[in-house]
């Protein structure tokens, strides 16, 4: 690339008006695992690959989507560590805000608070950004909602996103399967098919991981029996 | 004479049937010296929240202040208004800040909840939250207060008799008090 005078200051703007070093991260994020969110009628749904490097691997230790709060999870694309500090980061900032307020923190300021931190990696000295992207799914007062956070810091809410290797192929599944009144199960089930349309092997619930929250706003992970049953559902 | 008694203060709240009202005197003074008769203690936070401070009238204004810095900023961050109960947790954080330096208030709130329930709270100076169902009163002549509201007091009045009966508890009871008075603001919502 010609901006490769520009390309390792992280501060430094390139002449055509880019920060290349969160254009590499973006390569980042985009050579991870492919991850989707769908926001349904009545709640939200992500879901991840879950790749594991060896088969010696427990996969019961391995947890890509988190929660943030009890009513907010969020699962990444990218680099699993980078992911691991900003969700420590945005947890204890949700707690702050409970404390000062005493009421759950809104999706959309958390996810505010979570990109102001990315952004932060991206203007100062002696850190690089954050090699991940992440998709912030939430039911509040609001109902349910559906981030994608980048590591510029810049945020989007969505219906329905993809992130990572195949998250073209993904999102033209997704735009021509989604429909604004989908119920929740239906997400869940669309949310399979797309992650099956890029997967190498054979899809089951060890290597698939999928979080629901629903108008309970209880965000919750589904155990590996469960996707087994939506699984055999969507055959 | 105690920090709280140097201006003088009387503040009463009371919830309705759907509405609730608010209630101040009007006289600042330094001790024995009355030096404004038009003193403003109660303050609009938005529509459907007021708040009333008693106590030393610098910190009531400088409290003010900073409360309303944050409602702002809250509204411009979050695009709406802060439920009553979110304002009173607020309120209680900020002077508990001031732990060992207090500001030298008691607050009085009064709100509408969503769907129009009523809700109204008092504190310390620390920030310890007394919730009510009834009434609330702060200030140098909370005392009589309480005893004017114990005995005046019926719950799911209308605005009107609300007005009245608020009214009568806080001329009665600053009557008896020679720190508070010279006439009341209400407010009723």
């Amino acid at each position: 690339m010609g901006d490769s005078q520009y390309s390792f200051s992280l501060t430094t703007f390139s002449p055509t008006g880019k920060l290349v070093q969160i254009e590499h991260a973006l390569m980042a994020v985009g050579s991870g695992q492919t991850s989707l969110g769908i926001k349904a009628a009545n709640g939200v749904v992500i879901a991840t690959e879950k790749k594991l490097p060896s088969i010696l691997v427990d996969e019961t230790s391995v947890q890509k989507i988190q929660l943030m709060t009890t009513n907010i999870g969020v699962v990444y694309s990218g680099m699993g560590s980078d992911s691991r500090v900003l969700v420590r980061k945005s947890k204890k900032q949700a707690q702050q805000y409970y404390r000062l307020y005493k009421e759950q923190i809104p999706v959309a300021q958390l996810v505010r608070e979570t990109a102001a931190v990315m952004q932060e990696f991206t203007q100062s000295g002696g850190v690089r950004p954050f090699g991940v992207s992440l998709l912030v799914a939430g039911y509040d007062d609001n109902g349910p909602q559906l981030y994608q956070v980048d590591p510029s810091g810049s945020y989007f809410s969505w219906k329905a996103s993809a992130m990572g290797k195949n998250v073209s192929n993904a999102k033209t599944f997704l735009e021509k399967r989604y429909t604004d009144d989908m119920e929740l199960d239906d997400a869940v089930h669309t949310a399979i098919l797309t992650l099956k349309e890029g997967f190498e092997g054979q899809i089951s619930g060890k290597n698939i991981e999928i979080g629901i929250i629903g108008a309970d706003r209880k965000f919750r992970i589904l155990p590996p029996t469960e996707i087994d049953d939506y699984l055999a559902e969507v055959e | 004479m105690s920090i709280f008694e140097y201006n003088g203060s009387a503040l009463v709240a009371m919830v309705g049937k759907n509405c609730f009202a608010i209630a101040s005197d009007r006289r600042l003074g330094v001790q024995l010296q009355t030096i404004a008769t038009d003193f403003q203690r109660i303050f609009k936070i938005h529509d459907k929240l007021y708040i009333g401070l008693s106590g030393l009238a610098t910190d009531v204004q400088t409290l003010y202040q900073r409360l309303a810095f944050r409602h702002k900023l809250y509204q411009l961050r979050e695009e709406r208004d802060m439920k009553p109960e979110t304002f009173a947790s607020l309120v209680s954080a900020l002077l508990y800040e001031k732990r060992f330096g207090p500001y030298f208030c008691q607050p009085v709130l009064a709100g509408l909840g969503d769907d129009n329930v009523p809700f109204i709270c008092t504190m310390d100076c620390l920030g310890a939250k007394e919730l009510a169902k009834d009434f609330v009163v702060s200030g140098t002549a909370s005392e009589s207060l309480y005893g004017a509201c114990e005995s005046m007091y019926k719950p799911n009045m209308e605005p009107e008799e609300l007005f009245e009966t608020i009214s009568q508890a806080l001329l009665s009871s600053v009557d008896r008090d020679c720190l508070s008075g010279w006439g009341g603001h209400v407010f009723v919502v």
